[in-house]
């Protein structure tokens, strides 16, 4: 059986919440990420879709060490990601590297595009000796589809599409085993957009690489992953493969996302069954008791109130954290 | 589909644009031209730079002058030019007639006066109602778009609504006097799926009960599947094509449409290498010679590096700005 590159346990981040100018208060805590588990399996995609303020970027952050877990664990190839400090955690961070969502700001404005690409060597300087940076900033922008010789020009000479290229060309740099894509492709214009993530896929294919891939875009994350977890409001509510989630989806969440989609045929107008959810997203500061769902979920009885539902295998066998879970098929 | 009236309420004819910069002047409407009848949803598809926004304010008055010059064209609402109304006129017909809702709901409204202010203040400069008077209208308008408990969330400011009853919020202000046309641009693309779903609900509903014309700007082409009657695809400030949704979608008349269908990610495509449109669009600073998309397209010939394609018919409804669009049409067939 073949081992997971990561693997996440219990993970959670709370942010605190404090009032008071001189002696501050913490007056309740923003449960962004609450008890998030999975596993990332060699070579394979997972994605992780869900609506604003549900905590995929947080757990992006978390997993990149860019913000310290309230509590929870991972493991990266039988090492505790948790744990690692100094000069053990600079070299796993060169395992795993980030794309941002935004290519305006995500790349420093005064510096080349070769620097930009460059910086990360300047930190592990063993990966590439001085005199060798200048080919290996050309190789690594040539990987990603632009013209080496533009390694001198600023990012503001570049469109949105290619400088999400060089994003992708600066978490390529180091040769890591896992890229987390924070919604890569999420402020690109269509036409763009499919460039981009035909790159991510031939990249994958070249380098082996394993993906976290977050997205609020549910076509784009069924194309590139081979595994899907749903959040809402800090927990996985339903995970598995791309077919079981768009397939036969069990959690009501789930269902009533994917009947939100548009589809693209005028064809079908009118035809489909769309689950109309009432109301917002509740506030992570203090989410509902038990299921987080409960208060916009259609089958919400006593105990979704009571008990927590766990994330578990129920219908067909995939995990699903739903006391009424169904298989429902939504899409046309 | 909803029953198109006759009534012709707005035609916008070979509309120029150019933005006077420091780097030179950018063509950014190159003859636009399209009309939107009583209760029709007219959707307007296109990339960022495409001029989709531009026309849409140019239509509304709130181009930005400089840098934006009206060069040439008419739009004609109800038979009356606007580009040569008066300042006053144009004034009347703003909001009363025609209304607009903008993409960021958060920096449309104003964050130091309260949603229920700014939605009575047009009620009382224009309509002269009460203070009072236009409270309880105010609050009639959010319980319309569906704000729950109304009568309190009139006195929130904006940072105390979510994304969704901003935009909501935003809806009831663009028809507190009644237009008869909303121009909504890109109205849903800052939220969230099963929000969105709610807002085109919305705005579906309100424009069935009114018999209002929108346009709807979006690059989103699955929400214009769902709610537009006619499309019009915008490129380099130019109107490629513009046709009956089922049409377009079955059988694109223009390479364009064709290949930003193609580039979707589909089902029985899954894990393949997605269709791509190459390179980018034009700088609007320097739009190449002949038909502006020959560079990117997979069909370009000689003809179309030399000669500008004209928007010609393409039988009922239908227009194309292609050289080869029949041959188009009939390779998607």
């Amino acid at each position: 059986m073949v081992e997971p590159i990561l693997s996440v346990r219990e993970l959670v981040k709370h942010f605190p919440v404090r009032q008071g100018v001189l002696f501050k208060r913490t007056i309740g805590q923003v449960k962004a990420v609450d008890g998030v588990s999975f596993d990332l399996m060699p070579g394979e995609t997972l994605g992780v879709v869900g609506e604003s303020g549900c905590g995929k970027s947080t757990l992006a952050q978390v997993l990149m060490r860019l913000e310290e877990p309230t509590s929870g664990a991972a493991t990266f190839e039988d090492r505790d990601l948790f744990k690692l400090r100094g000069a053990e955690l600079r070299r796993m961070r060169r395992e795993i590297q980030i794309v941002l969502q935004d290519p305006y700001t995500s790349l420093n404005p005064r510096m080349t595009v070769g620097d930009i690409v460059g910086e990360p060597f300047e930190i592990h300087s063993d990966v590439a000796p001085k005199g060798s940076r200048v080919t290996k900033v050309q190789e690594l922008l040539e990987v990603v589809g632009l013209n080496p010789e533009h390694a001198n020009r600023y990012p503001h000479q570049f469109s949105g599409g290619q400088r999400q290229r060089i994003g992708i060309a600066r978490a390529l740099a180091l040769r890591p085993k896992v890229i987390i894509c924070d919604e890569p492709v999420s402020a690109l214009d269509v036409s763009i957009q499919a460039q981009v993530m035909n790159l991510l896929g031939e990249l994958q294919g070249e380098f082996g690489l394993s993906y976290v891939f977050i997205a609020h875009d549910l076509g784009v994350v069924r194309h590139l992953s081979n595994r899907v977890a749903v959040m809402y409001l800090g927990k996985i509510v339903e995970i598995g493969t791309e077919d079981e989630i768009y397939e036969r989806p069990s959690h009501p969440y789930t269902q009533a996302l994917l009947s939100a989609v548009p589809v693209a045929d005028p064809a079908v107008r009118g035809q489909r069954q769309v689950i109309r959810l009432e109301g917002d997203v509740p506030s992570p500061l203090d989410p509902p008791s038990g299921c987080r769902f409960r208060t916009r979920c259609w089958k919400a009885a006593d105990i979704c109130a009571t008990e927590t539902p766990a994330l578990e295998p129920r219908t067909d066998g995939h995990l699903s954290a739903c006391h009424f879970a169904e298989v429902r098929s939504v899409v046309p | 589909m909803s029953t198109v009236d006759d009534e012709l309420l707005l035609e916008v004819d070979d509309l120029h644009v150019e933005f006077r910069t420091s780097d030179g002047v950018a063509n950014v409407l190159n003859g636009v031209g399209y009309s939107v009848h009583a209760g029709e949803t007219l959707a307007v598809l296109g990339e960022s730079g495409s001029g989709k926004s531009v026309t849409a304010q140019t239509i509304m008055g709130i181009l930005d002058t400089p840098p934006g010059v009206v060069t040439g064209g008419a739009i004609r609402y109800r038979g009356e030019d606007l580009l040569t109304a008066s300042p006053v006129r144009r004034r009347e017909l703003r909001g009363s007639e025609i209304a607009m809702i903008f993409q960021d709901a958060l920096s449309a409204l104003n964050p130091v006066f309260t949603v229920g202010f700014q939605i009575e203040e047009q009620l009382r400069v224009r309509q002269g109602l009460s203070r009072k008077d236009a409270r309880a209208r105010a609050i009639e308008l959010l319980e319309l778009v569906r704000i729950p408990a109304a009568a309190r969330r009139v006195k929130d400011y904006p940072h105390q609504f979510s994304g969704g009853m901003r935009q909501r919020a935003m809806i009831a202000m663009s028809l507190a006097l009644d237009p008869d046309l909303l121009i909504a641009d890109e109205p849903t693309t800052a939220l969230d799926v099963t929000v969105q779903a709610q807002i085109m609900d919305l705005l579906a509903e309100i424009q069935r009960e009114r018999r209002m014309g929108l346009i709807l700007i979006t690059h989103d082409l699955g929400v214009v599947a769902e709610v537009a009657d006619r499309i019009a695809v915008m490129y380099a400030g130019r109107i490629v094509e513009q046709a009956d949704v089922r049409e377009l979608f079955s059988s694109p008349g223009h390479p364009y449409t064709a290949a930003l269908m193609d580039s979707l990610p589909r089902l029985d495509l899954k894990g393949q290498t997605l269709e791509t449109i190459k390179g980018l669009p034009p700088s609007l600073l320097d739009i190449p010679p002949g038909c502006p998309f020959h560079p990117r397209c997979k069909r370009a010939e000689q003809s179309c590096r030399e000669e500008r394609p004209s928007l010609h018919r393409l039988g009922f409804g239908r227009v194309s700005a292609c050289h080869f669009a029949e041959e188009v049409v009939e390779s998607r067939g």
